[in-house]
């Protein structure tokens, strides 16, 4: 991504790309239906409403204060000099949206990508609180994120910031390259997912005394595998329309950046299944899950610039580390991330931005890359993390231990999502 | 422990960036990004590491 100065679209790709946006909340409600499958029956309806709640939280703070931040392609920014290289580190945006209808078009597509993007980051670390985050702070959360971290970072890649500069001002391929979010949305979700775990801590009865931890199986496996057949539909619009905003690519080559979304969620989950049939005798549904999902991230950094089976390569590099990964964190490390969001997002995400250096043609991408992934790693979740300490002194992020016993849909919102069905008896609180 | 973790993978965000101002060739340039990188790393296991050991002193 060189200078990305809002370039003409014709009114084809204006109106194709629209038509691309209003599919891509479809990638949100796969993620939502996923998370509240991966959850248990006593927190469903919390967590659901928790997504829509979220989305509409993230879509009014990212409106009154983080687009001002992050800017767009071809407008100033605030930039200092290093070195005799401009560092253009933060957006300068017109506050509240103010002359909108009148911008260029492609600043337009921009925030309303930027829009749905900011609702899917703020929806990742809500699935792994799931059963013991309170609705409150998910919405905090949500906030903070489309406040200060997200529109920070897609000034920085998105809108000419110093990350997208990087092919000019030192020669290193076509700057940090990010088709469709992969660090603005999905890893940014998942170092936010592992912050929200570790101030939360596991759920209770999670990790015992003694012996290994306690399995909490997700309580619908049908919304988790529906969620990704949701997911699919969105992600190929979300793709397409990244590829054509943020990679300028032509018409002819959006057909290309979609088939390598599904073969990159295809090898993933051909290698995921394989994987658990292996470990476990038979594949495992919501292990697979994570595994197609775990595809589709990484499909959003490479999928406008790898060929077909590079991208079926990431994919398969992808489906077998989630399943690897998921038991790694949760035996060996005790983080307890009911949806897999750390893996699934955050490692996921860094592949693909990898895998985009390792094959995009461009000398010096690789170092681009890296740059990238050195400053969602080094910057973005220290930064994540003290902030949201600071937020679990103002808004507490865990409930009372009665809350997580009786269920949050009982809590939180003083019905279930499930009244006419007996809840069988919680096997955690033996 | 896991602050300190925390506050080391900055360094390495800034070791990385340090490289490409003070390395224009290549090589020395990644290198040093890696380097970078893996300092954030080493920052990243001392913070799992102290999560951990937090767990296991809280387990019921």
């Amino acid at each position: 991504m060189n200078s990305q100065a809002a370039l003409p679209i014709t009114e084809a790709t204006f109106a194709l790309t629209l038509a691309l946006l209003l599919l891509a909340p479809l990638a949100i409600a796969g993620v939502a239906f996923i998370n509240t499958g991966l959850g248990r029956s006593r927190s469903a309806a919390q967590t659901l409403l928790g997504g829509l709640a979220i989305l509409a939280a993230s879509a009014i703070v990212f409106a009154l204060i983080g687009a001002t931040w992050a800017g767009s392609a071809g407008a100033a920014g605030h930039t200092f000099q290093v070195a005799g290289k401009p560092w253009d580190w933060l957006g300068k945006g017109p506050l509240l949206l103010s002359g909108l209808s009148a911008a260029p078009a492609h600043s337009q597509l921009a925030l309303l990508f930027e829009f749905m993007a900011v609702a899917m980051a703020a929806l990742i670390p809500w699935g792994s609180g799931a059963d013991r985050l309170r609705l409150s702070a998910g919405c905090a959360i949500a906030a903070v994120l489309a406040a200060v971290v997200f529109p920070l970072l897609t000034h920085w890649v998105w809108a000419d910031g110093w990350l997208a500069q990087l092919g000019v001002n030192f020669s290193l391929g076509a700057g940090f390259l990010d088709g469709s979010g992969a660090a603005t949305v999905h890893v940014l979700g998942g170092l936010s997912a592992l912050a929200v775990v570790w101030i939360t801590g596991p759920r209770t009865g999670k990790f015992p005394k003694e012996g290994l931890s306690t399995a909490l199986p997700g309580h619908n496996a049908v919304y988790v595998l529906f969620g990704c057949l949701l997911a699919l539909v969105g992600w190929l619009a979300w793709n397409v329309a990244g590829a054509v905003l943020w990679l300028h690519a032509p018409l002819s080559a959006l057909p290309v950046t979609a088939v390598n979304t599904l073969l990159s969620a295809s090898g993933a989950l051909a290698a995921t299944f394989t994987v658990t049939r292996i470990r476990f005798g038979k594949p495992d549904a919501s292990m697979c899950a994570n595994g197609w999902l775990a595809g589709l991230v990484a499909s959003c950094a490479c999928a406008g610039v790898v060929t077909p089976a590079e991208s079926f390569f990431v994919g398969l590099v992808a489906g077998i580390a989630t399943p690897l990964l998921v038991e790694l964190l949760e035996l060996a490390l005790s983080i307890d991330d009911p949806s897999g969001a750390i893996t699934v997002h955050a490692v996921g995400g860094l592949w693909g931005l990898l895998a985009a250096g390792i094959f995009a043609p461009q000398p010096g991408q690789l170092v681009a890359q890296l740059v990238g992934i050195a400053t969602l790693l080094g910057l973005v979740l220290p930064l994540v993390y003290f902030l949201f300490r600071l937020l679990d002194r103002v808004v507490a992020f865990r409930v009372d231990p009665d809350g997580e016993r009786i269920g949050m849909d009982l809590h939180e919102l003083g019905g279930g999502a499930y009244p006419e069905f007996v809840i069988h008896r919680d096997e955690s609180y033996r | 422990m896991k602050y300190a973790g925390l506050l080391v993978m900055p360094a390495g965000f800034f070791l990385s960036i340090a490289a490409l101002v003070l390395f224009p060739a290549p090589v020395p340039q990644a290198a040093f990004v890696l380097c970078g990188l893996a300092v954030e790393c080493l920052g990243l296991v001392v913070a799992v590491r102290a999560h951990m050991e937090a767990r296991g002193e809280s387990r019921p």
